[in-house]
């Protein structure tokens, strides 16, 4: 039986690092300084980076997290303070269900209110919809760590004179802020290699773009054009995109396990 | 009133004015339908320890933590009668609340700490409620440690995580925190419960030099605690307030048969 769980778990770690080998292999050798600085190429000259699809995938983040924490947290506050209500376990139970919603639906959302109305697509739409796909994430990850803070913090604050809403934002949400930034950061890792949202919201740009209101390039979406072109160069150039986005994800994961980390580092329980 | 202590008086002496009254009168309360007090009525002395006995679930603690309207949180709670602090109802929904937790302050069982530097601690009540200057605040800090009996181990570390102290450090560390606010009224509940005797015992001497300056009410489950700490005892059984009075009187001679049997322990 323990030999056929060790198994299970070495099986379940086993296509990352298939993955991971996959990619130094594949990727390594487009990987250079230009990869980072320089423009894509036009097809038949050989070179060229993604530059445009690394700052758009910088941007659509930015976007997505100015609108989905601020939210998410929020939520994920109200959450754990009216764990019982009624309105709570509605918006607990449809954050769930967003949260399993194929991000491809998510994409055809944003492109019917945010893309044709105005008729064209734009980094704007594309940051709202990787949003949307952040908040249940962000709300729920908040939740658990507001939860975890003890009730006898809370009260102590409380018995002290201190009004709820600031008891809520000075002991409690001060307390739990690793866990909530490790959650967040997790959101990010997830959302920085979507490409469903963005296929008909951000959509990608082949030029350098950082407006708000015209199409943007993104690292998933510069690898899934690049993948299926026809030229072997623009091959080499998606795997080594493919590499820094897991990479990217990696280090992000990595910032999450070190600030999850130090939140039990000091104190006693 | 004829029992009280030489120290008692002493602490009377000091020109401080008489506050920290607390009256009781036919209070009732409610968690959802389930009754838990059932028509107390006492009063609280200033300047004195008031214990409250009985055995798990009599509604001790319950009653302690409406005195300063800590259920206030809990959905689905309600009350009739009044608790009259300084001839003010506690219980009316006009009062400020904010205000009157400042008024009586509030020591839990398990000691509380906020995850913060011990100074920060102390100073967390007076910082929201009267935003003193920071020499104010450091004056402030110090007389409360030193009223906590707390100063002399924590001086050279004030700004040290509170965490780092022991469980009866942090204790003594809580009731500085509630001093600092300056109240009137000190409610404890069970708070050696978690402690160690000689912990303990510190406590109980604290609670004698406090109680020269305010009214102090603590929960106790240790009968010889409530003997040693108190000047007027009040044993709850299922609810209800079944004895109040001096303490050397409801330990020697009580009145209650059900009070005779829980100190003599039959039951509880």
């Amino acid at each position: 039986m323990i030999a056929l769980t060790v198994l299970a778990a070495l099986l379940a770690t086993l296509p990352l690092v298939l993955i991971l080998g996959l990619l130094l292999k594949q990727g390594a050798s487009s990987l250079n300084w230009a990869f980072f600085t320089a423009m894509p190429k036009p097809v038949g000259e050989s070179g060229g980076g993604m530059a445009n699809a690394l700052a758009g995938t910088m941007m659509l983040i930015a976007i997505a997290s100015a609108i989905g924490l601020p939210v998410g947290i929020g939520a994920g506050m109200y959450l754990a303070e009216h764990r019982g209500g009624r309105l709570a376990s509605v918006v607990r139970f449809l954050s769930d269900v967003l949260n399993g919603l194929p991000s491809i639906v998510v994409g055809i959302f944003a492109w019917q209110f945010l893309v044709r109305p105005v008729k064209h697509f734009s980094a704007l739409a594309g940051g709202i919809a990787l949003a949307v796909m952040m908040i249940p994430l962000v709300a729920r990850a908040t939740e658990e760590m507001i939860r975890l803070v003890p009730n006898s913090l809370r009260e102590a604050a409380l018995a002290l004179g201190y009004p709820r809403w600031r008891t809520s934002l000075t002991v409690v949400l001060r307390t739990a802020l690793p866990g909530i930034v490790t959650g967040a950061l997790v959101a990010v890792a997830r959302i920085a290699g979507e490409t469903a949202p963005l296929l008909f919201t951000a959509f990608g740009n082949q030029f350098w773009s950082t407006s708000l209101t015209q199409p943007i390039s993104a690292l998933p979406l510069q690898i899934f054009s690049y993948a299926i072109s026809p030229y072997e160069e623009w091959h080499s150039l998606a795997w080594a995109g493919a590499l820094v986005l897991l990479a990217l994800v990696l280090v992000i994961s990595l910032i999450a396990r070190f600030v999850t980390r130090s939140r039990f580092g000091h104190g006693h329980d | 009133m004829t029992d009280q202590s030489p120290v008692t008086r002493a602490g009377n002496a000091t020109g401080v004015p008489q506050v920290g009254a607390v009256a009781v009168e036919n209070f009732s309360f409610w968690y959802g339908a389930k009754q838990a007090l059932f028509d107390i009525s006492l009063n609280l002395v200033p300047r004195e320890v008031t214990a409250l006995i009985g055995p798990s679930g009599c509604g001790k603690s319950t009653f302690l933590r409406s005195i300063n309207r800590m259920h206030d949180l809990l959905p689905g709670t309600r009350s009739t009668g009044r608790i009259l602090l300084d001839g003010e109802d506690v219980l009316d929904r006009r009062l400020d609340v904010v205000q009157l937790r400042q008024r009586i302050g509030m020591v839990f069982q398990r000691s509380n700490p906020f995850p913060k530097s011990i100074y920060d601690n102390v100073a967390w009540g007076p910082r929201l409620n009267r935003r003193p200057s920071r020499s104010e605040l450091d004056e402030i800090v110090e007389q409360a440690l030193r009223r906590a009996a707390l100063w002399d181990e924590v001086k050279d570390r004030l700004r040290t995580s509170a965490l780092g102290l022991s469980g009866g450090q942090q204790q003594r560390l809580c009731i500085a925190r509630a001093l600092a606010n300056e109240p009137e009224v000190l409610l404890l509940d069970e708070p050696a419960s978690a402690l160690d005797p000689i912990a303990t015992q510190r406590i109980e001497e604290l609670l004698w030099e406090l109680k020269k300056e305010l009214t102090i009410v603590i929960v106790t489950h240790n009968l010889q605690q409530a003997g040693r700490v108190s000047d007027r005892t009040a044993f709850f059984y299922l609810g209800q307030l079944i004895e109040y009075g001096p303490t050397d009187q409801l330990f020697t001679a009580p009145r209650e048969e059900r009070t005779e049997a829980y100190i003599t322990g039959r039951f509880g």
